[in-house]
């Protein structure tokens, strides 16, 4: 059971006040804040044992090779992934995505191939595909969505065919907070004989994710989304698959001998971490790893998708406003996108921020899907392990005053 | 002890809000000399102005396009004050729109009912939705110009 207000108080930055209410943080789709434990380890890290990893002797060198390689490691334990080598750090799950864009798809994908992806992806499970349909000649196909904002499956079988080379679907959107069925999408490919690609950046933060379970063939997600450091992504392979792929990016640490004219490379996951990885934040996404494993992701999404509920509860009270997305908490991550017509979500964003209430507003990332609804941009409300009953009734009360303004 | 609410009087001034919910001249013009547009990629935001210039003067104008109710009653608003102006005054007025809002330089009777904008000066992040008309007017009186 977790207890929101003893977990607040391992999150410094929420003691303040903003525009002199207490500050009430929902916008953690965006990004999660950090416990003091994450803070701590990355200045414990810089204080006691930074060094370049791989190949040094001192003494040094040996401890940050050991803090960052156990981090993949519990990378792995949290994925429930038997393997650290299949865990590769990147800078977000944008370059993890477009890792298996260039390094896979160049390989495997060829003039006429079908890529099949859907509405509700974040541009940056668009645009690497799009790019690399542009290279290649490779044909796009996006899968719709039901009028409640659920993943068409039968139109997503009805896309997968012998022509299709790779399937990427998020686990969870982050506007309409539609957790979709990938384990079952996964099979569809599997069995059409393309790959399966997951975006995580939702799903890892909120949900228990198994990814040998879920059958796909690759999974991405962010460190700073589930109370990690900015600039660590993470991107995993089902075993053997990074063995078959060419190199990223070449450089530094991703070699094994470097002659004239030509290289060879180094073993997984090395051959796909070139130049010096961001070591700091990895070592301190290890500590958010623990942070969230000693709450168990069972537990934290009990305790979201109460929140969840309780805010489609409170939300459905206020005049004028429609939510987008499954009705059902079950169905649905801790994101909640919202209308309130004729305000707009920039001015019900200023009027919250006026309340201390931190939301975001915008298209998120998600421009076909804003097409799809037929909006410009939605208001999303987004929750995370310290938000509370609270929280819900501090955004609801500034969402009653953005209708004394605007209605 | 309950907070006191907070205030949005200065930035949601009641004509913003009148010009956001009563646009004035939204639609296109039948015979526009020029037509431009612009978007604010970040939030989606769209403003289109249609111009008639001729002889020096704002002859008509007229807007649409969608976003916030900063960027739509700026617009409605630029549309009120320009029409019948002379270019020199409408470029005078944007000078001032301009300076209100970006350097936060006091307005005067000149802008008339643009002076409701001086308080978004004051949140940066929304300087862009009030900016967006003005930055595409900018366009449309320089393409007047190399076209005379």
């Amino acid at each position: 059971m977790i207890d929101p207000r003893e977990i607040r108080k391992d999150f410094p930055i929420l003691e303040q006040q903003v525009n002199g209410r207490p500050l009430v943080y929902l916008d953690n789709a965006a990004t999660t804040q950090k416990p003091r434990q994450v803070i701590e380890a990355l200045v414990r890290y810089y204080e006691t044992s930074n060094a370049n990893i791989h190949r040094g002797i001192h003494t040094l060198a040996v401890r940050a090779t050991e803090q960052y390689e156990a981090v993949r490691g519990k990378t792995a334990a949290f994925l429930s992934a038997s393997h650290p080598e299949d865990i590769v750090f990147t800078r977000n799950t944008t370059e993890a995505l477009n890792l298996v864009a260039r390094a896979w798809g160049d390989a495997n994908v060829h003039e006429g191939d079908e890529i099949v992806l859907t509405l509700m992806e974040h541009h940056s499970n668009i645009v690497p595909w799009q790019q690399l349909a542009q290279r290649t000649g490779a044909l796009l196909r996006y899968a719709g969505i039901t009028p409640e904002g659920k993943l068409d499956l039968d139109e997503v079988r009805g896309l997968i065919g012998p022509r299709t080379k790779v399937v990427s679907v998020t686990h969870m959107s982050n506007v309409l907070g539609t957790i979709n069925a990938v384990a079952e999408i996964g099979e569809m490919a599997r069995q059409a004989g393309a790959l399966m690609v997951v975006d995580g950046a939702q799903s890892a933060p909120h949900l228990p994710v198994d990814v040998e379970a879920l059958g796909c063939d690759f999974f991405a997600f962010s460190a700073h989304k589930m109370l990690g450091p900015t600039g660590v992504g993470v991107l995993w392979a089902r075993r053997g698959l990074f063995e078959t792929m060419e190199p990223f990016l070449g450089g530094g640490d991703m070699i094994a001998l470097v002659r004239q004219d030509e290289s060879t490379w180094a073993d997984v996951p090395h051959k796909f971490e070139a130049g010096t990885p961001n070591i700091a934040d990895v070592v301190a996404f290890g500590a958010a790893l623990d942070y969230l494993q000693d709450l168990g992701m069972g537990a934290v999404r009990a305790h979201e998708m109460a929140l969840t509920a309780y805010a489609m509860e409170q939300l459905s009270s206020i005049e004028g406003l429609t939510m987008h997305g499954p009705e059902r908490a079950d169905e649905r991550g801790g994101v909640v996108s919202f209308a309130m017509n004729p305000a707009h979500p920039h001015d019900i964003a200023t009027i919250a921020d006026g309340h201390g209430v931190a939301i975001r507003a915008g298209h998120h990332c998600a421009q076909l899907l804003m097409r799809h609804l037929g909006v410009a941009a939605t208001s999303r409300a987004s929750f995370s392990i310290y938000n509370d009953k609270d929280d819900i009734e501090a955004l609801a009360e500034a969402l009653e005053h953005v209708n004394r303004v605007f209605g | 002890m309950a907070v006191a609410e907070p205030q949005f009087d200065d930035l949601y001034r009641e004509i913003i809000l009148d010009h956001y919910r009563r646009p004035r001249n939204r639609g296109e013009l039948a015979t526009p000399s020029q037509r431009v547009e612009g978007v604010n990629p970040v939030c989606g935001d769209e403003i289109h102005l249609d111009l008639e210039i001729g002889d020096d003067t704002i002859r008509d104008v007229s807007y649409w396009g969608h976003g916030c109710s900063i960027s739509q009653s700026s617009a409605s608003m630029l549309t009120e004050r320009l029409k019948g102006c002379s270019i020199e005054e409408a470029e005078r007025v944007m000078g001032k729109v301009r300076a209100m809002l970006i350097d936060g330089a006091a307005p005067d009777d000149e802008i008339g009912d643009l002076q409701a904008l001086e308080g978004v000066a004051r949140l940066p992040v929304r300087v862009k939705c009030a900016l967006l008309c003005w930055n595409v007017l900018k366009e449309g009186l320089q393409q007047a110009t190399t076209a005379a």
